[in-house]
């Protein structure tokens, strides 16, 4: 059998991706997770005197905890399961990768296993996010210094 | 008001949980390549200007998913770069997003001291 025929076979043999069914449970689970994300958004402004601007970071790391408590609980991997991107794109999704990495991390003890593993899934993320932030933020100051753009 | 707001939250955190799905099902990528290119676009839209209007307008919709993780960074390296120049770039960098990465490591050391291994990822 030459490759093309094996490739035929194959890709008549995989079921299809069923994209629009994925990219509305996706809508839905993601939508709902900033749903949440809203409603706590308001939690720090009605009730801890933050601004628009600052509750958004207190949003952020309150999200990361229930992300927590769901992955030691087993949950965040059911949901994962049926929600695919709408549970990984919200920063939950980040809390997750990062909370799970450390808790398999402990068979192999708290120095190689916790400390290493940690970032074992969530690190692409700081990598790409530091990287991209970097050299924007030096095109803009080369672009300011030229006088191309104001800041 | 605070209805819409949070059926905008709803419908454009959605909207970039869906672009997600799309980069992963038609691009047939990883879920980390994904959240990797997801990152470096909210950054991207950030040294645009266009990130901090979105928030403005959609709230959590636009600051939970990961794409605010690189428009926080960028806007932090950019604020201090303003201030201070070519160190700002450095100094700046986590000065905004610095609560998500706290969090994620004080909350994964508790998890782990809280929490057993189950064998397969959690």
């Amino acid at each position: 059998m030459d490759p093309q025929q094996y490739q035929q076979i194959e890709q008549q043999n995989t079921p299809p991706t069923p994209y629009l069914k994925n990219a509305l449970k996706a809508f839905l689970v993601g939508g709902i997770i900033c749903a949440i994300g809203q409603a706590i958004t308001y939690l720090y402004i009605i009730f801890f005197d933050f601004t628009d601007k600052t509750a958004g970071n207190a949003t952020v790391a309150t999200m990361v905890f229930i992300a927590m408590v769901l992955t030691g609980l087993g949950l965040y991997r059911k949901l994962g399961a049926f929600a695919g991107a709408g549970s990984a794109v919200p920063v939950t999704g980040f809390g997750n990768a990062v909370v799970s990495a450390a808790i398999e991390g402990r068979t192999e003890g708290w120095v190689l296993g916790v400390g290493s593993n940690m970032f074992k899934l969530a690190g692409s993320v700081i990598l790409f996010g530091v990287g991209s932030a970097f050299f924007i933020a030096l095109i803009k100051l080369i672009l300011v210094s030229m006088g191309v753009v104001k800041w | 008001m605070v209805f819409f707001s949070f059926l905008i939250a709803f419908i454009v955190g959605g909207l970039i949980c869906v672009v997600g799905q799309l980069i992963m099902d038609v691009g047939k990528l990883t879920p980390g390549h994904t959240l990797a290119i997801l990152v470096v676009a909210g950054a991207v839209l950030d040294g645009l200007g266009l990130y901090e209007p979105l928030i403005d307008f959609a709230g959590a919709g636009a600051t939970v998913p990961i794409t605010s993780f690189g428009n926080s960074l960028t806007h932090g390296a950019l604020a201090e770069a303003e201030k201070h120049g070519w160190v700002g770039v450095l100094t700046g960098m986590f000065e905004v997003t610095s609560s998500g990465i706290s969090a994620a490591i004080v909350f994964g050391l508790i998890a782990a001291l809280i929490f057993k291994p189950k064998g397969k990822a959690n």
